[in-house]
């Protein structure tokens, strides 16, 4: 990134604080940069509720993304190169992914804390939906753009059934399945947010967290917190977008 | 009887496409004979669109013929075929892999250890002109240079007959020219039994013992030439002009 795009944001943020200092904005809905600043400490130093630190909140989040987000990999890559490779299954499967793909993940809490509690497993499993479906799209649509003519040469080239998975649908659709796990993270950290509204049982997460800060009325913490989330989900981005530049050097 | 210094043998083969839309039978290739020897360099022409391609996919087993067969070394080809190996005028390279990686390709199918792949590999990247671009990426690779990692990928794997399906159409005359000279000296030392399909009459005189003509579709064969003229050759010398000059009539007649 280039100094002159952090100018606009220096400028707002300077705008901001003015506005609050010349009480132009009611600091108790909409606190100045400098609150925010200082919930944020308040976050780390007291915690919310007083004795949950900031850092639990954020480990408690990333362990429920982790499981859930480890589930759609493991889950999603396999099937996608499957369907991607036989058509019959493909159409054989697609009516009924189709018609759980529309659902939104949130809409399946009611029912996943009726199977398996209040929880880690619940949450998981919330994120496992968020993420599964773009990353088992990206990878059918990955394994489908392989040249049939790459097929070919490989068979040619003494390949056995197992050898054109290996050697070239899983490389050959790396691109796309990486694109997805970046979509699938996304939509996974979103979800969490959510899911942590509806109750957690430790009391720890990030979700969980800025519901309680509003409970006691702390919008600087709230909006501390909502940064946090935003920056933690531009992380793992970022993370994986190396990932990405390392393992496509070829494309 | 098996003649065992045929390597390839075509008997009474036809192949028909079922239309899509009317179930209509298209006759593609009708009654090939053939039959080719050991160590022969044939090379294959014809209109475009007259099933030269599909003929070569036959014998590389990725199509199967309506009737006749095919004999390799006395015996019936099988589904893809490994004792065939295939060169694509796209290259085919494995995008993902470097140079090097794909030219190891078919022995790491072939389960061969990867240090002795390395080794046999590295050989065949020194004698291809292709040092110091073992590492890159084929979309680092010109055309030229694609397409000579795509043939040691094939003759790595040493099999009993090499097809070439119009392998130099994409490049320019230059580096054409210069993959023919290099083709032959390579066919040269190994005497592998290659089917080169081209429209390009030049290329085919060049390179070949023999040129098969084949009609428009559906293709039989019109004319086989035998290129007596002793190696290596001069692409402007008369005895070349006089054949050439002869298939050329042959094709421009349809």
């Amino acid at each position: 990134m280039k100094l002159t795009q952090f100018l606009l944001p220096i400028v707002l943020i300077i705008c901001w604080q003015t506005a609050s200092l010349l009480q132009i904005v009611p600091t108790y809905k909409f606190p100045s940069p400098l609150q925010i600043i200082y919930g944020f400490k308040d976050l780390i130093v007291i915690g919310m509720p007083p004795g949950h630190h900031l850092q639990y909140h954020i480990l408690y989040s990333l362990y429920r993304v982790f499981w859930g987000y480890i589930t759609a990999i493991i889950l999603a890559i396999p099937l996608g190169i499957l369907l991607g490779w036989s058509n019959r299954l493909r159409l054989l499967l697609q009516p009924i992914l189709e018609l759980i793909r529309p659902i939104p993940p949130l809409a399946w809490i009611p029912i996943a804390i009726l199977w398996f509690g209040i929880g880690i497993k619940s949450a998981a499993f919330i994120i496992f939906l968020g993420a599964f479906f773009p990353i088992l799209l990206n990878t059918i649509s990955g394994v489908l753009s392989i040249e049939h003519i790459l097929i070919e040469a490989a068979r040619t080239l003494h390949a056995s059934t197992k050898d054109i998975f290996f050697k070239i649908l899983i490389p050959g659709s790396i691109p796309s399945i990486l694109t997805g796990m970046r979509i699938g993270v996304g939509i996974g950290w979103m979800t969490l947010v959510a899911a942590e509204f509806t109750g957690v049982k430790q009391g720890y997460g990030l979700g969980y967290m800025i519901m309680t800060a509003r409970d006691i009325h702390r919008p600087d913490e709230i909006l501390a917190g909502m940064f946090l989330i935003g920056l933690i989900g531009f992380l793992i981005d970022i993370g994986l977008r190396l990932v990405e530049r390392k393992l496509v050097q070829w494309k | 009887m098996n003649d065992l210094s045929l390597a390839l043998e075509f008997s009474g083969l036809n192949k028909q496409f079922i239309s899509g839309d009317s179930g209509q039978k298209i006759p593609v290739i009708e009654s090939i004979d053939y039959q080719l020897k050991w160590g022969t360099f044939l090379s294959i022409i014809g209109p475009s669109g007259c099933g030269k391609t599909t003929l070569l996919r036959i014998v590389a087993g990725l199509d199967q013929a309506t009737k006749g067969q095919i004999l390799i070394n006395g015996q019936k080809i099988k589904n893809c075929d490994q004792r065939v190996g295939l060169i694509f005028q796209e290259y085919a390279l494995f995008p993902w892999r470097t140079a090097i990686k794909n030219i190891e390709f078919g022995l790491e199918t072939q389960k061969i250890a990867g240090n002795k792949r390395k080794k046999a590999a590295m050989e065949y990247i020194h004698a291809f002109g292709l040092q110091g671009f073992e590492k890159k990426y084929p979309k680092e690779l010109s055309g030229g240079m694609k397409q000579r990692v795509a043939i040691a990928r094939t003759l790595i794997t040493n099999p009993d007959i090499v097809l070439m399906d119009e392998p130099f159409a994409s490049l320019d005359s230059q580096t054409r020219n210069s993959l023919q000279e290099f083709l032959f000296s390579i066919w040269h030392q190994r005497k592998d039994t290659i089917i080169f399909v081209t429209h390009n009459v030049d290329e085919a005189v060049f390179l070949s013992d023999q040129v098969l003509v084949l009609s428009p579709r559906p293709a039989k064969i019109m004319k086989i030439y035998e290129v007596d003229i002793p190696r290596p050759r001069d692409r402007t010398s008369p005895e070349i002009n006089t054949i050439r000059k002869e298939i050329l009539e042959n094709l421009s007649k349809n």
